[in-house]
């Protein structure tokens, strides 16, 4: 069977789907199965834990955003959930 | 055992990995004489532009750099350059700095030979083929890491490419970096949103503020311009494809670069000023920014592509990687290597890097690319002056 994700670094708290990604599929992660919240199109993300607002989102083991609103693991993490901290912390 | 790839020494000890004939036109207006000398040269190519004349402040000094790097590169044997006469880039301003590598050299101006562009044609391709016959009796022979230069490219990208082939392509370039050689990643444009992250990798504090300094630069203009630039990344498509913010697109892009030190930045087409990985100014066209790898001296470039791309270059070889299966399926004959069985089956990134690394290497040996196979021999050289833009639009 194919992978259906990809977690690019092993600081990463999202993952990125390799398939479209059914609702209520459950995905083996470490030893533990998220149970996905969403559908995940290939190439969207989803959490690998509980993330609160104004955490912080990794990918690469890099920020690559903030929340924007608490994301349940297993959540889909797209432009409703997550913002740029590039775009906070140099722009405004 | 020590990596060693087979290429041609160069009389300053340059290694080239192919072993042509440059016949390059300094003036838009010869460009057909250049294109006819090589149609008859064997082992040529013809390096022909719609720039030369009428090019003021840094277009001038980028056009005839890049012309000079072209001929200058390790894979050209030797080179003829074609001038009308009457251009303010003349084949002699061209012709001059190449000589200095000691290789191949002839230079010539259409408005010279009597006879007209008949008699310029064939004057070209006598001394043209003069030295394809001299290039015949070079051998290939085994030399280390340290006599090359990788250059790091991406166009057509999509939401898989970041996570598919470019962090494949990282861990070739670290690779190099890692044998004592050269690697250089270009288009500024696309390392906004992840400056922090450069800078920290910067060799020292002088290179760190050059990174600053250079994007800064950038953002500036472009805001004097009316450009928000930050607003625009990642784009609608972007966004559709799973990319969410600036900084996800942009360490997808720099992910081709892997995790070597920065060893500083170098302008566009300029020779990078020692080993190791190497930022050049280049705005992200892919075409501009391959020509502007070749004049810095790169032999070989990897490409990766999402959606497909035939681009190639007619002095540095190209090796495209692709991880969309479709466009692998769809574009066989345009992709060098396939990525996609990260998507559709269990490899890792690390597999495709290994695929990729077989293939660069027989590429450097000599084995063709699809984009040569072809025959595409891309050029564009960059135009980084407003000032025509800004005089007509008073």
């Amino acid at each position: 069977m194919s992978q259906k994700y990809i977690v690019m670094n092993s600081e990463d708290n999202c993952a990125t789907s390799l398939v479209d990604i059914q609702e209520g599929t459950e995905i083996k992660h470490k030893k533990s199965l998220i149970k996905i919240n969403h559908e995940i199109p290939l190439g969207h993300k989803f959490a690998l834990s509980d993330i609160k607002k104004g955490d912080i989102i990794r990918k690469y083991g890099q920020i690559i955003g903030i929340a924007t609103k608490d994301i349940s693991i297993g959540d889909w993490i797209h432009t409703h959930n997550i913002t740029s901290h590039y775009l906070e912390e140099v722009v405004e | 055992m020590m990596e060693e790839f087979l290429g041609f020494e160069r009389p300053k000890g340059e290694v080239g990995i192919r072993n042509k004939i440059a016949i390059i036109s300094s003036v838009v207006c010869v460009n057909k004489v250049a294109q006819q000398i090589a149609n008859k040269v064997e082992n040529s190519v013809a390096i022909t532009h719609p720039l030369g004349c009428g090019q003021f402040g840094p277009d001038f000094s980028y056009t005839l750099r890049t012309l000079v790097g072209l001929g200058k590169n390790p894979n050209i044997y030797g080179t003829v350059v074609v001038g009308l006469g009457c251009e303010n880039i003349t084949s002699k301003l061209i012709g001059k700095q190449i000589k200095r590598t000691k290789k191949p050299i002839e230079y010539f101006d259409v408005q010279d030979v009597e006879g007209g562009t008949k008699a310029a044609i064939e004057k070209g391709t006598k001394l043209g083929s003069k030295m394809a016959e001299n290039a015949k009796e070079l051998k290939r022979e085994p030399f280390d890491y340290s006599y090359l230069v990788l250059g790091l490219e991406c166009g057509g990208s999509d939401s898989i490419s970041g996570i598919t082939a470019n962090p494949a392509v990282g861990i070739i370039s670290d690779r190099i970096v890692e044998l004592g050689g050269t690697s250089i990643l270009p288009e500024f444009t696309e390392w906004v949103g992840t400056e922090h992250l450069l800078m920290e990798r910067a060799k020292n504090e002088k290179v760190r503020e050059k990174i600053k300094e250079t994007i800064n630069t950038f953002l500036d203009n472009t805001m004097k311009i009316g450009i928000d630039f930050r607003g625009i990344q990642p784009t609608p498509g972007n966004i559709t494809g799973g990319l969410t913010t600036i900084e996800e697109k942009s360490l997808g892009t720099i992910a081709k670069a892997g995790k070597a030190p920065i060893e500083g930045i170098i302008d566009y087409s300029e020779k990078p000023k020692g080993k190791g990985l190497w930022l050049m100014v280049e705005p992200g066209l892919d075409v501009e920014s391959m020509t502007g790898l070749a004049a810095a001296g790169a032999q070989i470039i990897i490409m990766t592509t999402g959606r497909g791309s035939p681009c190639g270059n007619p002095v540095t070889p190209v090796i495209k990687i692709c991880g969309n299966p479709k466009t692998c399926d769809w574009m066989a004959s345009n992709i060098d290597i396939d990525a996609s069985k990260i998507i559709t089956a269990d490899q890792k990134v690390e597999d495709v890097a290994e695929n990729l690394w077989y293939k660069f290497k027989r590429t450097l040996d000599g084995e063709q690319t699809h984009a040569e196979i072809l025959g595409f021999e891309d050029i564009a050289i960059w135009r980084c002056s407003a000032a025509p833009f800004q005089v007509f639009n008073a």
